[in-house]
This record gives C-alpha cells, sequence and structure tokens, in this order.
C-alpha cells in the first residue's frame, strides 16, 4: 500500500480536472475487478459483479487547488481557491498544473499578517510577462501543492492524502476481495472537495442498496486539539456522523461487529463540521442507507497531511470484510413505511 | 429590443414569475412545436422533438425583491429580503405591492431624524418598511396580504452609447436572448426552458434538468461587470462592453475544460468578442443541471451587467448581440456535430 499511496498522492487532480489520477487509479484496478468506466462528471466506475446486494463504495480521487482567474501584464497569475484551501498555508508553497509547470506563490506587501487573503497572493510561474504566461498557462486552469511523498516510520507525509488515502484503501480492498455474492460498485468520485457532486450524479446512476464512503477524518491527537476522539494510529475510524451525514445506525454497527470479528482496531467518530460523499449518496432517489469508513489524518488540507499506513491496513480489511458479507436486505434494513 | 423592454419591465420575484411567464408564452407560442408549463413554474418552449442531441438551454425569469411579513400600526409594511438583496440599495426605491401592483416606496427614517451615528451605517431591513401611503394598518390589509411581494419598479430606457439601463437585467437578457434562439431553426432538439426560483437556490433548473434529462446542458445568464471605481483590475469580473463572458467555475459547478474550449473556439473563429468571467463564486442554473441524473456536460455564457442586483442595471446593447451570436454559434457548432459528448469530463 506504501507504494500505491505515494503514487496516488503525487499524481495531479484537483477538482474538475481528475483526468490524470482517475487514468492511474483505472490501471491499477483493472485487472481485479469486471468492468471499468467513467461518466460526464468524470466519476470513476470499477465494477464486480454478483447477484446480491449492491453496494457503492465511493472514494473521492480529487483534491484542492487553485484555479487561474488573471494573467497581468508582468506574467503573473491571480487566483481563487478550489475546495478548502487557505492563503495562510498557501504562502511560500510551490504548486503545479500537471503540465509541467510549476511556481511560486508569492504575496504583496502586508503591514499585517492577519489581512492576509487570497486576493493579496499571486502565483508566479517565471514568466516574463503576459504573453509568455499564456504560453504555459490558461485562465480556468487549476493548479494543485507540488509535493513528493515521504514515509517516516509507518506514517506518510505529503499532499491529497485527502483522499488518495482513501482511494489506497478501496483499491487495496478490490484487490484482496474474494468471491461474494454481493454486487460492487467502487467509485473513484470526483469534485468531492467542491460540493460531494461526483458521488451525486454516480450514485443516482447506480441507485445502490447501501452506500460507503470512504475518505480521511480529521484527528484531536496533536497538541492544544480541537476536541475530537480520533487519533493516528489507533486504528480505522467508523464515522457516526459529520456535517453532511448521520449515519445509518445498522450500517455503524455491521461494521463495528466486522471489527469486533476480525479483530481489526476502530474508533468512533463524531464531526460537527466537514462532509463527504456518503452526505450525497444517502440522498439519493428514495434515500440509500449509507455509513463511513474514515482514515485518520492529520494537516488535512495542507500539503504535508499525514496519515498512519497501519490505519490504512485495518481500513482496508474492514472494508473487505463488509464486501464480503451477506446482507439481507429486508432484514437488516426494514421500511418503516410499508 | 422591444422585447428585453418589455421583459425587464415585467414583475417576477422568486416563486412569483407569472407575469414574465405570460410574457414569454404569448411571444414564442407561434414558434414552439410544444409549450408548457410544470407544478415549480418553469416553462418549457419544445422545438425538433425527437431529433438528436437533446440540448437544454435554461434562463432564469425570476428577480430579487422583498416579501411583506407584517404590517404596522399605522399601515406601513414590514418586509423581508427575496434572494441575494445588497439591503443598502434599497432605501427610497419606488416599488409594487402584491399582485394588484399596489404602488409604494420603500421608505426609513429621514437624514434630519437620524442620530450621527445612525448615519454612519447602512440602514438595515429591520429599519426599513414599505409604505404604500396608507394610514392605517385596516387600510393596508384591504390592498395587501402577508405573504405578497415587493418588486422594484422601474422602467427601461436606452443611455449613452447603446447601453440600456432597468432592473432585473439579471436575468431577463438570458430570457431576451433565448426568446431569440427559440425563433431559430436548429437541427437538434431544442428545450429552452425559462426557470423560476434561481435566485434562491437554482430550485427551478433543479427540476426542469431532471424533467428533461438533456445530453448538454446551456445557461444564459446576467453577470456582474466590475469595471468600476474601485475595483482594481485584477478583480474585475467581466467587463461591460468586452462580450459574452464564458464561465470555467462559479460556486456551483466547475466547467468541463473541453466545454469551454468549444465555446471559446467558436467564438474566435466567429470573430465575437469575448471574456472569461473571472470570479470562482456565485451559482446559476448550471450548477443543478450539471448534477441531475448521472451527471449532465454543461455550459454557461453570461452577459455583464453594471450594478446587478438593483433597480438600475446597466448593459450594453453591443453585448447582447454578441452573446445571442455566440449561443446560437454554439447551437449550431452542436447540431453539426461539433461537439463529442464522449469523455466531456
Amino acid at each position: 500500500m506504501k507504494e500505491l499511496l505515494k503514487k496516488l498522492s503525487e499524481t495531479y487532480g484537483p477538482a474538475g480536472r481528475e483526468d490524470k489520477i482517475r487514468q492511474v487509479i483505472q490501471d491499477e484496478v483493472k485487472n481485479y475487478v469486471d468492468e471499468v468506466f467513467t461518466d460526464p462528471m468524470g466519476n470513476l466506475y470499477a465494477v464486480k459483479k454478483g447477484k446480491g446486494t449492491k453496494i457503492m463504495v465511493a472514494a473521492h480521487m480529487d483534491e484542492i487547488g487553485i484555479i487561474v482567474t488573471y494573467i497581468d501584464k508582468h506574467g503573473f497569475l491571480r487566483f481563487s481557491n478550489v475546495g478548502g484551501v487557505s492563503p495562510q498555508i498557501l504562502l511560500g508553497q510551490r504548486v503545479t498544473f500537471g503540465n509541467g509547470v510549476v511556481g511560486s506563490i508569492g504575496v504583496e506587501k502586508l503591514d499585517d499578517i492577519k489581512k492576509l487573503t487570497l486576493e493579496k497572493l499571486y502565483l508566479d510561474i517565471g514568466a516574463k510577462n503576459k504573453a509568455e504566461a499564456e504560453k504555459l498557462v490558461k485562465i480556468g486552469d487549476i493548479a494543485t501543492y507540488d509535493r513528493e511523498a515521504t514515509v517516516m516510520g509507518t506514517r506518510m507525509i505529503g499532499k491529497a492524502m485527502d483522499n488518495r488515502a482513501g482511494c489506497a484503501v478501496v483499491i487495496q480492498a478490490l484487490r484482496e476481495l474474494k468471491e461474494t455474492e454481493n454486487e460492487i460498485y467502487a467509485v473513484f468520485t470526483t469534485q468531492e472537495e467542491v460540493g460531494l457532486r461526483g458521488s451525486r450524479t454516480s450514485s443516482y446512476r447506480i441507485n445502490p442498496d447501501l452506500g460507503l464512503a470512504v475518505d480521511v477524518t480529521l484527528v484531536g491527537d496533536t497538541p492544544e486539539p480541537p476536541q475530537l476522539n480520533v487519533a493516528l494510529g489507533k486504528g480505522a475510524a467508523i464515522k457516526v456522523k459529520d456535517a453532511s451525514v448521520i449515519c445509518h445506525p445498522k450500517i455503524k454497527a455491521m461494521l463495528s461487529e466486522l471489527a469486533a470479528k476480525h479483530s481489526i482496531p476502530v474508533q468512533l467518530e463524531v464531526m460537527t463540521a466537514g462532509g463527504t460523499d456518503a452526505g450525497a449518496i444517502h440522498l439519493t432517489r428514495k434515500g440509500v442507507p449509507s455509513g463511513v469508513i474514515s482514515v485518520p489524518c492529520r494537516y488535512v488540507h495542507t500539503p504535508v497531511e499525514m496519515v498512519d499506513l497501519e490505519d490504512m491496513a485495518n481500513a482496508s480489511r474492514l472494508l473487505t470484510a463488509f464486501l464480503s458479507s451477506p446482507v439481507k436486505m429486508q432484514e437488516a434494513f426494514p421500511c418503516a413505511l410499508d | 429590443m422591444l422585447l428585453i423592454k418589455k421583459l425587464t419591465e415585467a414583475y417576477g420575484v422568486s416563486g412569483d414569475e407569472y407575469g414574465v411567464r405570460d410574457l414569454l408564452r404569448e411571444e414564442l407560442t407561434p414558434y414552439a412545436e410544444r409549450i408548457e408549463t410544470d407544478t415549480i413554474g418553469n416553462l418549457y418552449v419544445k422545438k425538433g422533438i425527437g431529433k438528436k442531441p437533446r440540448i437544454m438551454v435554461a434562463a432564469h425569469m425570476d428577480e430579487i425583491g422583498l416579501m411583506v411579513v407584517g404590517f404596522e400600526s399605522n399601515g406601513l409594511l414590514q418586509v423581508k429580503t427575496v434572494g441575494g438583496m445588497d439591503e443598502r440599495v434599497l432605501v427610497s426605491k419606488p416599488v409594487v405591492v402584491g399582485n394588484n401592483h399596489v404602488p409604494g416606496v420603500i421608505g426609513a427614517k429621514a437624514i434630519h431624524l437620524q442620530k450621527p451615528h445612525e448615519r454612519k451605517k447602512p440602514l438595515e431591513i429591520e429599519q426599513l418598511y414599505v409604505d404604500i401611503g396608507v394610514k392605517s394598518k385596516e387600510e393596508a390589509e384591504k390592498l395587501v396580504k402577508i405573504g405578497d411581494y415587493v418588486a422594484f419598479m422601474a422602467s427601461t430606457h436606452e443611455i449613452g452609447e447603446n447601453c440600456l439601463i432597468g432592473k432585473a437585467m439579471d436575468n431577463r437578457v438570458g430570457c431576451a436572448i433565448l426568446a431569440e434562439l427559440v425563433k431559430i431553426d436548429f437541427n437538434l432538439e431544442l428545450t429552452a426552458v425559462f426557470t423560476v426560483q434561481e435566485e434562491i437556490g437554482l430550485r427551478g433548473a433543479t427540476v426542469a434538468a431532471y424533467n428533461v434529462h438533456p445530453d448538454f446542458g446551456l445557461v444564459l445568464e446576467g453577470t456582474t461587470a466590475s469595471d468600476v471605481a474601485g475595483v482594481e483590475d485584477t478583480g474585475y469580473v467581466t467587463k461591460l462592453g468586452g462580450g459574452p463572458a464564458i464561465s470555467f467555475m462559479d460556486s456551483s459547478f466547475i466547467a468541463p475544460r473541453k466545454v469551454v474550449d468549444f465555446i471559446v473556439d467558436i467564438a474566435k473563429k466567429l470573430d465575437i468578442p469575448f471574456q472569461l468571467r473571472r470570479l470562482t463564486t456565485a451559482g446559476t442554473d448550471a450548477g443543478a443541471i450539471s448534477q441531475a441524473h448521472a451527471g449532465i456536460p454543461s455550459a454557461v455564457i453570461s452577459m455583464p451587467c453594471r450594478y446587478i442586483h438593483s433597480p438600475a442595471s446597466v448593459i450594453s446593447l453591443a453585448d447582447y448581440e454578441n452573446t445571442l451570436r455566440l449561443a446560437k454559434g454554439v447551437l449550431q457548432a452542436i447540431a453539426e456535430g461539433g461537439l463529442s459528448l464522449e469523455g466531456i469530463a
């Protein structure tokens, strides 16, 4: 999983420009599934056919970035955010457009660092004037952090662990999955960072019986942390809720029981903010019982996101167990309206 | 010219679009193969039924405004905003209230009566009211009901060098251009949708895109022209007179690069001045259309409007002509198979 995650983390793929990361993931999964295809939103579907319960597993493959809005006569670029990018984190970063063009983030003269906003920042791609810049980059092009992924012990540091860690977990589970009667739709979704957009359309298309998202989650185990129960290295997290979804109690219970049965370390996650693809999936059509397996991650939305490879292995084992287990829908999810 | 004047002078605050809808239905019935409305109030005008591909072009009919929420004992009306209203533009503006278009004005305490600190702060909606010239709550209740809409009253005029001033340019310009497109024949299935409730959350388009289920969605909009005093050119969204603006991203939607390039190429080929809309916030109906069903490739072409969301927006008639030309060029190119919808993302 180490090499896989490093490759995924370093691949370019901001929201709305997922072509490259989609190709990399497609190559990683195609030999382990019955079918792969894409759709107008750019989602990648990897299908394992079956006659049983139809389960959608979503891991978003997009990352945050910055989008060029203006090129001045000296060749400096102005930009806006794609997803949750903060000016404090951007300052002093090196970014890449995925076509080989890299640039430095600079800042206008500031008399007070508290006045730092995105509008005060600019991107310098080494162009000497507007014409030169326009040969390298177009307005509307999107850049991401430019950062290699590094292993420190059992941990990996780099950009886009949100959510390439989740993608790696799903890929690993697809590889390990033995025969199952369930029909599995693994979807590597697009545009999660700007509003769960890929998962909204893909879950409509699939119309699954059950939904499961795999994404990173914030931790509360660092100095002066926010009050969060999740810690790095303590296992896969089973989401209870965030701002986008209250996970179906039955799915939560199924995951907890499987973790106990297979001795997989897990922790329960309660988030007051943030959202994930399950937020869109569970509201699809007539409603889809949905849950989330999370990978604990420090420093989310920075170029130095940190995950623990053992947490990921545990998340993958839990996901594999879930996907392998037959689900009697009528018994597990009796419809209250019937 | 006549159509845009009629459309901008009609009233249609979000949820109350019938005035605009009736005008468009009357104007377009002679050209439509089928014309119908749905339960939320969208107007659908269909042509080339059964042809391929199926294209939905949307323009929202609604404008921002106010709603009556209560009465003062002296007959003044308490109001709340509907849509993204800049409350600073409200004071002293003439308005009409309710379906009978009862005339009134948005009032506030006169400057003579304001304390020095009050003069420094813009008036908030709670300090404003609508005065319909009656003396008591009882008199007011005979003319107005709670829940009645309040719309700006403003007539539309030509000014200066080929400019037009009026209310609701956002988005009657899109409606007018879409109406002109309906009068042209394209070799494709065209569903022109005049949508409702865009200003309060793309609600009409959400329903319409589900209903139409097109292969491709095009949205015609009015957008901010910020080439005005106090804005650095690095911060311009669009420039008045700079031609139609093509969106690459807003808060509701990221346009597929392939689609943006397709439209840019058409503009260049037809020698139409154009600009990229350089703001990544605010949403349009494309946000809803692109998210309908299993996802629908979409694009937005907008017209620059200065003083947008005010009763005195200014547009350029050259921009209007060029936006119409570009939209027409896009539909023609699609009809000729110029946009491959495979692998669009």
